[in-house]
């Protein structure tokens, strides 16, 4: 998908800061992520991505700065106002965070709560995001009897539900094994294609960051240290930028 | 010096603890009256709590009547008034006995049982994973759990007392042959209004103090792991507490209005 850099971006952070105590973790951030467009962001432990995209869905709140997604400033809605342009928003969890208690029926229906359809239109989305991660057969298993990766998946299902605007993939593959998680990153790229949505992926994978970005951020101390595609990127001589693709 | 300054730091954090507790209970009291309402879940959570804690209570009252009975019964015996066993068993358990031991039980089998859940949902960040999909975690899992219990607990209660009374004919019938039926006219007899009524209202604030307590620890579990099983165990810790004060205080109280 072609990537157009001259409209206006679907998510803008700008001179974001949050600090925790003594420890600056964002340190006037800025951001741009364009409609269509797969995002990747890399940055070592503690570099502040997490706290970058929990910001973003308004889990964390920043010190300073401004978050704008399509065009609405997170800090200035309310919390109704807030909880519907999350509807827009799929976030897919690094440790997948289904609900434990609820069957995988039951963990794709709540997001859908906050609309009142139908029980046969909630029957429908839910089986249409498990058949697009193919696990149509897990639709009564609970989440402990899933493998990591079908868990995965099943978030990304979720994730992925209401048919959002900007999805928000929170080290992916993290924990999976190299078939596992490659699987994943295709399932990532098809369901780019299929449905048009942005994405914002936070990973340490330097091969779904190959696979999967249009552009990549190298967040070091809490700033952009470098931008580019993977492959301008990957081709500078900086040892810092260097580290990130070895 | 180290140990003045660790007491101060305590009795600081104890402080502390109080206001965010009294926080938590102000912000359920703000959730639980606004839209949406989400009576599945509730309904779901107290069939969770009463159906889950019935054996368990059940076998308690029961154990609990009857080694009463058979404690008390020879220090009767020896003044002649084994016929006040009915009614001094009676009072005791629907007064004080059986509240006290049967709301310690849910705060063992109960409150802890929240703040583990509650706590693994928090590291897992299920928690999060609510929040970002648009529901609001804190009505949905906090304010139902507390309303869960709040109900529950009482009805618990009212179920172990009878059975606790159950227990005691048993032991009246095998000691010294008093039929069911005679056992429970006495009970009836000497059980009044003054004594029943304000026994149940503080089952109330027992089932309360389970719920916040358990979900206050969940809810704000830090530290992974470990944290789960710190919230859990000091749910019971302050529930356990917390039921003495509410009891405490529930006698006072109940002296200045029904004369007890």
């Amino acid at each position: 998908m072609k990537v157009d850099h001259n409209i206006e971006p679907i998510l803008k952070i700008k001179d974001l800061k949050k600090s925790f105590g003594e420890n600056h973790v964002l340190n006037s951030y800025n951001m741009e992520l364009f409609d269509g467009e797969n995002l990747v962001v890399m940055g070592k432990s503690g570099s502040g991505k997490s706290v970058m995209i929990k910001c973003i869905v308004g889990l964390i709140q920043p010190d300073s700065g401004s978050i704008e997604i399509m065009g609405k400033d997170i800090m200035k809605l309310d919390h109704s106002e807030l909880d519907f342009l999350r509807t827009e928003i799929g976030f897919l969890f690094q440790g997948s965070a289904l609900y434990d208690s609820m069957t995988v029926r039951e963990n794709l229906e709540f997001p859908l709560r906050i609309h009142n359809d139908s029980p046969e239109k909630k029957e429908e989305l839910v089986l249409d995001a498990l058949e697009s991660v193919g696990l149509r057969h897990t639709l009564d298993l609970m989440p402990s009897e899933l493998s990591g990766g079908m868990k995965r998946r099943i978030a990304l299902a979720r994730a992925i539900i209401l048919q959002p605007k900007v999805i928000i993939y929170d080290e992916p593959t993290t924990g999976l094994d190299p078939i596992t998680a490659k699987e994943i990153i295709e399932l990532m790229r098809e369901i780019q294609l299929k449905q048009g949505s942005s994405s914002l992926i936070i990973t340490h994978d330097v091969d779904c960051a190959r696979v999967i970005s249009n552009r990549m951020i190298l967040l070091i101390d809490g700033i952009n240290y470098a931008e580019g595609t993977f492959k301008e990127l990957s081709s500078l001589k900086d040892k810092k930028i260097q580290a990130f693709f070895k | 010096m180290t140990n003045t300054f660790k007491i101060t730091s305590n009795i600081k954090n104890f402080f502390i603890e109080i206001g965010e507790l009294s926080y938590f209970a102000g912000h359920f009291f703000k959730e639980a009256f606004s839209r949406p309402f989400e009576f599945k879940e509730l309904l779901r959570q107290c069939y969770k709590m009463g159906n889950r804690s019935l054996l368990l209570v059940g076998v308690t009252g029961f154990i609990l009547g009857l080694v009463f009975t058979l404690q008390s019964r020879p220090t009767l015996a020896d003044l002649g008034v084994e016929s006040w066993i009915p009614s001094m068993v009676s009072i005791s358990i629907v007064r004080e006995i059986g509240p006290v031991i049967i709301a310690l039980i849910c705060a063992g089998r109960i409150s802890s049982g929240i703040g583990a859940e509650l706590g693994s949902m928090r590291v897992t960040e299920q928690i999060d994973a609510m929040e970002v999909s648009g529901t609001n975690p804190f009505k949905y899992l906090v304010v139902t759990r507390i309303m869960a219990t709040t109900l529950m607990v009482p009805l618990l209660i009212i179920f172990g007392d009878t059975i606790a009374l159950f227990g005691s004919a048993l032991v009246e019938y095998l000691k010294s042959d008093v039929s069911f039926l005679l056992y429970f006219n006495k009970v009836f007899n000497a059980l009044k209004f003054t004594d029943i009524i304000p026994a149940t209202i503080k089952t109330f604030f027992f089932g309360f103090a389970i719920g916040l307590v358990g979900s206050y620890k969940g809810y704000n579990c830090k530290k992974g792991t470990v944290g789960v099983g710190e919230a859990s165990n000091t749910a019971v810790v302050y529930t356990s507490m917390l039921i003495f004060i509410i009891d405490f205080i529930a006698v006072f109280v109940f002296d200045i209005f029904f004369e007890i």
